[in-house]
């Protein structure tokens, strides 16, 4: 009877010790393996907002749609995604700098070689930044909202921004500055956009066929194989493409 | 031809016992150093490994389709282990699968195949056993669930399964088939897993070396069909795989790449030359099974080539034929092609790791891909690589892999 | 309260290419040998999954794989007056983490440096005088020559089964290599990668202007290749995501694929994970050290005593390292004293990008970490200095490690940064540029130089390091009259417009440079002026030995990988056939 599956239990025997937490893992013997162990990363499930409130929202999608316009080559940045892509990264570990060294003093004249001094989480930069836009447009356009502007003038608002011709009321140096907010939120959105699609940008991987970026295929031998050749095929995300459910891209 | 083997009945096995053998001899050296490597040939340590990973002291759990058995600890503690035991005892487990107080062992212990050893073969080992180190080690026997706990109906079992038996060799054979031949229906009891089971978890009759399920795995046939069996095998390669665990036609990995690393990659060249010998001219080849492959324009099979493109290809290359020695070869393979798509729906959901030996160290793991693909998708692939190049095999429905899934876990 | 553990022969701190090459070769000899690691236990299969290993935002945006600089980070700043900051995030360079190390995630140029720059001042100074090397320049001599490294760098390259063409054999010139290289004894172990089509005219431009291109040699591995170790690497698939990641399919040299799975055969080897070595104990008379303190990821602290002590952490955490133990004499600038922190160099890269017509696809989506071609005529003294007025040289480089978008997608200058023209401009140049660099050497300088941070602490409350880095004039100019020879290769490629961008300071720690960080705990011929003698062990203990490109006196035109392993190998050679058998002596008399 019984023995189908003697040797299953041996992937956890103590060929691979793994010794009292106390010394932290040790390990000794052979190289440790698991069935199934993978690292996938988060798919940013769609519905609903992780971190930004519905008026950061509304804004968000305005300025995506400004930064990465639709047309014939892509949709727009908010319809490819970028705002769930902002949304879920601000929810997730990139939101607080949690990997970051972030212990004081927080210096107040940092040269600008040397990168990120504030104090500012992502989470804290947005929330901050986009209600300082919202009274900013308060006060400048009559009550209105960014994303009630016409795209005209969200434009060139966006571009104030950009050159720090516009400053957003109570946005300082060294902390935050209006082209700081600009900045983050344009790499933020270019991320969303070219990243692959499980993070909830790239829909349909559009930046991709847009620039010819055959994705997660890991096995180009082909192409040097023809120098010089357009390469043709699909691209792929990491959670596949659709001929994976037999039906053409 | 199994039966031919275990020709021997109970009683005629039972008469060349003899009373009063002496008990094996501990600082007989030669005989421990012999029963040492017959422990190699039986894998001993595969199951009976402590928890100290160096002992023989037991005592962690069998998963067995009924239930949980925990492995007797064969140190010579005389409390926990089997220190009191005689060399008379030790010979009745291996031959009748008795203990001293004639229970009934649970066949995961496979006295089916050990009865087939020597006496002289049983004392080496108890020799050997008797000479490590005695570690205490309480381990717990009575898991299993009614009414595989009830030890006396394994006497049933026994009477439809088993024959306590004497190895007889072929003499129209020669010495190198004959060792084979013990070697792998005696120690290295490779029919318990590589011959499909009865409900009972006996050996189904007639089936004997032509594959079987083993709790999500899959062991492979070894009968000389080319397709499916190791027909296509030279001598060489079978030698090759077992010492090494690789050879440019297939890698060992899941239970079969510890059977490599601890047994045969430490067996002799010559017993592994043995073994193929055997293997090759047990017996012909069943009647050939050759199915048509699935057609490459069927939409499983297109969507199958599309995740192969993209998930496999860079490891197994384009037209399948992998990487010598480092990424196993899918056209042409037999674990690819087997009836049952158990073994290639496991390595493809939780990923594997193939066999790290002396001869081949790095031990390559396919990454576990299950989170990756839907149940129709892992089928696609798989009905892919069963039916492209020049393999065939059944198509691999989503339900299989949902079944699979059940039992291999995951994301 | 720290717990003491039980006595090992050996204790390796950092479990990364030298690391697990010291783990090996001695555990093999039968030595007790344990590695305590900062980072988490990492292998191909489990960590860089075929599917998840493809991720520009995981990996080369977020940084997933590399040290996380809320554990443990440098502070920086350009010039000893001002005030260094930490650097929150890593940019210019990314030290790596977890067991492979740096060796996990990087491009795989394997160099090794030319025989003059191991003699790098009298060798000027001979061709060029005395006066030729500036005051404040204070690079010297490598206490080995190149030809006592040959034979490491040989095994070394066996062991990653680097894929190249010789250009010198045993002194005789080949056809296809780099003319100018050092003699090697051996050809590659395995041939080139696959040229695409940037490299291919690059070759061509090249060969046109008289110079003298040559495969890159690389360790991503261009076919099937079993190493000294029984380890068997396959061949690269030009995946383009190499430098920064993982690598899913074994094929570029690491760690992982060319030493740990042999070291682990050894059963008188322990890896502790996720265990940070915080202090090198000494001996009570403070002339051995005694061990290593360490703190496991609960924060609770352990004693390990060893007899020998192998310092195999990233460059920069091994110099930290010693000035935590206080380990050597501090090296201070305004007195000139001390030898602990100084000459710390880097690396000075430039280059030209050309845009090409809509018709030439390079597909740079398909390219290896150390797919190049290159030219080496303007590297180390390979060209007359005597005009130029310079000290040192860089290879120039037509490379495609990848095509990602977020970070590579280049427009014509001018081009807005958003909008639809953004937009137009981005679709129709992907694809259709491509750079030629350079790899400049980085000298080393008397105000340049490495300390512990009188402010910032790390999670522990350790100081974290200073580094005090600028780009002096001498490496400026050398870059700059390099990258003017990139140009003229790129006109002859036949691009419609060429950007030029020369290297410019101060030093920013933003934008990725390179993660060729060198010195501070250098090797000398006396201990006046380094911190290991010519054997990598410690002057003031001669028990520690120390590995890593923090030896480095000054840092050439070159990637410091493969240096970095022949000179680990030479320190192991000294510890199996000298100091074992008179364990506790200084190789070298002060």
């Amino acid at each position: 009877m019984p023995v189908s599956s003697r040797r299953q239990l041996l992937s956890a025997t103590a060929l691979v010790a793994f010794s009292a937490p106390a010394l932290g893992r040790s390990i000794t013997g052979r190289m440790p393996w698991k069935p199934n162990e993978a690292y996938p990363p988060e798919l940013a499930r769609p519905g609903g907002w992780y971190f930004l409130n519905p008026a950061e929202v509304a804004t968000l999608e305005a300025i995506t749609s400004r930064l990465i316009p639709a047309d014939d080559l892509s949709p727009s940045g908010k319809d490819a995604g970028c705002v769930v892509f902002i949304d879920r990264q601000l929810a997730g570990p990139y939101g607080t700098y949690e990997w970051l060294y972030m212990q004081p003093p927080f210096s107040d004249n940092p040269l600008p070689t040397q990168g990120i001094q504030s104090p500012l989480t992502p989470q804290q930069q947005y929330r901050l930044g986009l209600a300082a836009l919202a009274t900013h447009c308060r006060d400048s356009f009559g009550g209105k909202t960014f994303e009630q502007l016409a795209e005209a003038d969200q434009v060139k608002l966006l571009q104030g921004m950009e050159k720090g011709e516009v400053k957003l009321p109570g946005l300082n140096a060294p902390r935050q500055t209006t082209t700081m907010l600009f900045n983050l939120i344009l790499q933020n959105t270019m991320e969303g956009f070219f990243a692959d699609p499980v993070y909830g940008g790239n829909k349909d991987m559009c930046s991709w066929k847009m620039i010819g970026f055959p994705g997660v295929r890991y096995d180009f031998r082909d192409v040097l194989d023809n120098p010089g050749k357009p390469y043709t095929k699909p691209p792929v995300s990491i959670m596949g493409r659709p001929d994976w459910n037999g039906k053409p891209a | 031809m199994r039966a031919q083997i275990l020709a021997a009945g109970f009683l005629a096995a039972a008469s060349l016992l003899g009373a009063g053998q002496a008990r094996a001899d501990a600082d007989n050296f030669t005989e421990v150093e012999r029963g040492k490597y017959l422990a190699i040939l039986g894998d001993c340590m595969a199951c009976h490994v402590g928890s100290d990973g160096q002992s023989m002291s037991g005592g962690h759990m069998l998963e067995t389709p009924f239930g949980r058995i925990a492995v007797p600890n064969l140190t010579p503690d005389p409390e926990t282990g089997i220190g009191r035991w005689s060399a008379d005892d030790f010979n009745r487990a291996m031959h009748e699968g008795k203990r001293p107080d004639g229970t009934h062992l649970y066949p995961a212990f496979p006295y089916t195949s050990f009865t087939l050893m020597s006496r002289s073969d049983n004392d080496a080992v108890f020799a050997y056993l008797q000479a490590q180190p005695a570690v205490k080690n309480q381990v717990d026997r009575s898991t299993l669930p009614f009414p595989f706990n009830v030890r006396l109906l394994m006497a049933g079992w026994n009477m439809l399964n088993f024959t306590p038996g004497t190895f007889r060799p072929d003499p129209n054979k020669s010495d190198e088939f004959n060792r084979g031949a013990y070697l792998v229906e005696g120690p290295g009891h490779c029919g318990l897993c590589h011959t499909p089971r009865n409900l009972i978890g006996g050996d189904k009759g007639g089936a004997h070396l032509e594959g079987g399920p083993l709790q999500g795995w899959f062991a492979p046939s070894l009968t000389a069909d080319r397709r499916t069996g190791i027909g296509a095998w030279t001598e060489q390669e079978i030698v090759e795989y077992l010492r090494t665990g690789v050879t440019h036609r297939s890698t060992a990995s899941g239970p079969m790449a510890e059977v490599v690393e601890l047994s045969t990659s430490r067996m002799t060249e010559a017993d592994l030359k043995a073994i193929a010998v055997y293997l090759r001219e047990r017996a012909p080849a069943p009647a050939a099974s050759n199915p048509t492959p699935v057609a490459a324009t069927d939409s499983r099979m297109r969507a199958g080539e599309a995740i192969y493109l993209d998930s496999c290809a860079a490891c197994h290359v384009g037209n399948g034929a992998g990487v010598a020695g480092i990424f196993p070869r899918l056209a042409d393979s037999q674990f690819v092609q087997q009836g049952d798509p158990t073994g290639v729906l496991r390595v493809v959901l939780q990923g594997a790791k193939a066999a790290a030996t002396p001869h081949a160290v790095t031990g390559p793991a396919m990454p576990a891909l299950g989170w990756r693909m839907t149940d129709q998708q892992v089928a696609d692939v798989a009905t892919y690589i069963r039916n492209s190049w020049g393999n065939a095999a059944p198509a691999v429905t989503a339900d299989q892999v949902k079944a699979m899934r059940s039992v291999a876990g995951g994301h | 309260m720290s717990t003491r553990l039980p006595k090992k022969d050996v204790v390796v701190v950092g479990l990364g290419w030298t690391g697990s090459i010291m783990a090996y070769e001695l555990s093999k000899m039968g030595l007790d040998v344990v590695a305590i690691e900062r980072g988490p236990w990492r292998d191909t299969a489990s960590d860089y999954n075929i599917a998840t290993a493809p991720d520009e935002l995981r990996y080369a945006v977020r940084q997933d794989i590399f040290l996380r600089p809320a554990q443990t980070t440098d502070t920086a700043r350009n010039s000893m007056s001002q005030t260094a900051l930490p650097i929150r995030k890593f940019g210019s360079y990314l030290p790596g983490n977890g067991v492979g190390g740096a060796g996990v995630h990087w491009n795989g140029h394997s160099w090794r440096f030319f025989p003059s720059d191991f003699n790098l001042r009298s060798h000027y100074e001979e061709r060029y005088g005395k006066n030729f090397i500036p005051d404040d320049m204070t690079i010297q001599d490598y206490p080995v020559t190149y030809d006592e490294l040959e034979p490491h760098y040989d095994f070394f390259e066996k062991v990653m089964g680097i894929s190249g063409k010789a250009g010198n054999i045993k002194g005789v010139i080949q056809d296809g290599g780099n003319p100018f290289e050092g003699w090697r004894s051996d050809e590659y172990p395995t041939k080139p990668l696959k040229p695409n089509l940037a490299q291919i005219k690059f070759e061509k431009a090249a060969k046109e202007l008289g110079l003298h291109p040559f495969p890159l040699p690389s360790a991503n591995i261009s076919e099937a290749y079993t190493n000294p170790y029984g380890l068997r690497l396959a061949p690269c698939t030009y995946c383009g995501f190499c430098e920064w990641f993982g690598c899913a399919n074994y094929s570029k040299s690491s760690p992982q694929t060319c030493v740990l799975p042999a070291l682990m055969r050894h059963t008188n080897f322990e890896a502790r994970t996720l265990c940070e070595v915080t202090r090198i104990n000494k001996t009570r008379d403070g002339k051995m050290a005694s061990g290593v303190t360490y703190v496991d990821a609960a924060g609770r602290e352990f004693e390990q005593p060893a007899d020998i002590v192998l310092v195999c952490a990233y460059a920069t955490f091994n110099v930290r390292l010693l000035m935590l133990s206080q380990l050597g004499t501090q090296y201070d600038p305004v007195s000139n004293t001390g030898t602990l922190g100084r000459n710390y160099a880097y690396q000075t890269n430039a280059g030209v990008l050309g845009y090409f017509d809509k018709d030439t696809h390079f597909n740079p989506f398909a390219g290896a970490g150390s797919q190049g071609m290159m030219a080496d005529d303007y590297n180390g003294d390979n060209f007359d200095h005597a005009e130029l007025g310079f000290v040192g040289g860089a290879n120039i480089n037509c490379n495609t490690p990848h095509g990602r978008p977020i970070s590579a997608r280049p427009t014509p200058p001018g081009t807005p940064r958003w909008g639809s023209e953004w937009k137009k401009a981005t679709a129709e140049t992907y694809g259709h540029t491509q750079s030629v660099g350079t790899q400049g050497s980085s000298m080393s300088y008397r105000d340049v130089y490495l300390d512990l941070d009188p402010t910032y602490k790390d999670r522990l409350g350790n100081p974290l390091m200073r580094m005090t880095f600028d780009f002096k004039e001498n490496d400026l100019k050398m870059s700059r009259f390099v990258v003017d020879r990139c140009e003229e290769i790129m006109k002859n490629m036949g691009p419609q417009r060429m950007v030029k961008t020369y290297k410019r300071g101060p030093w920013n720690v933003v934008p990725y440079q390179t993660t060729h960080n060198t010195g501070g705990a250098v090797m000398s011929s006396t201990p006046d002026k380094g911190v290991v003698n010519r054997y990598g062990q410690h002057w003031d203990a001669p028990n520690v030995f120390v590995t890593g490109a923090c030896l480095f006196p000054q840092n050439a035109g070159y990637n410091p990988t493969n240096t970095v392993g022949a000179l680990t190998y030479w320190t192991l050679d000294a510890i199996k056939n000298q100091y074992l058998k008179n364990a506790g002596q200084a190789l070298v008399q002060a």
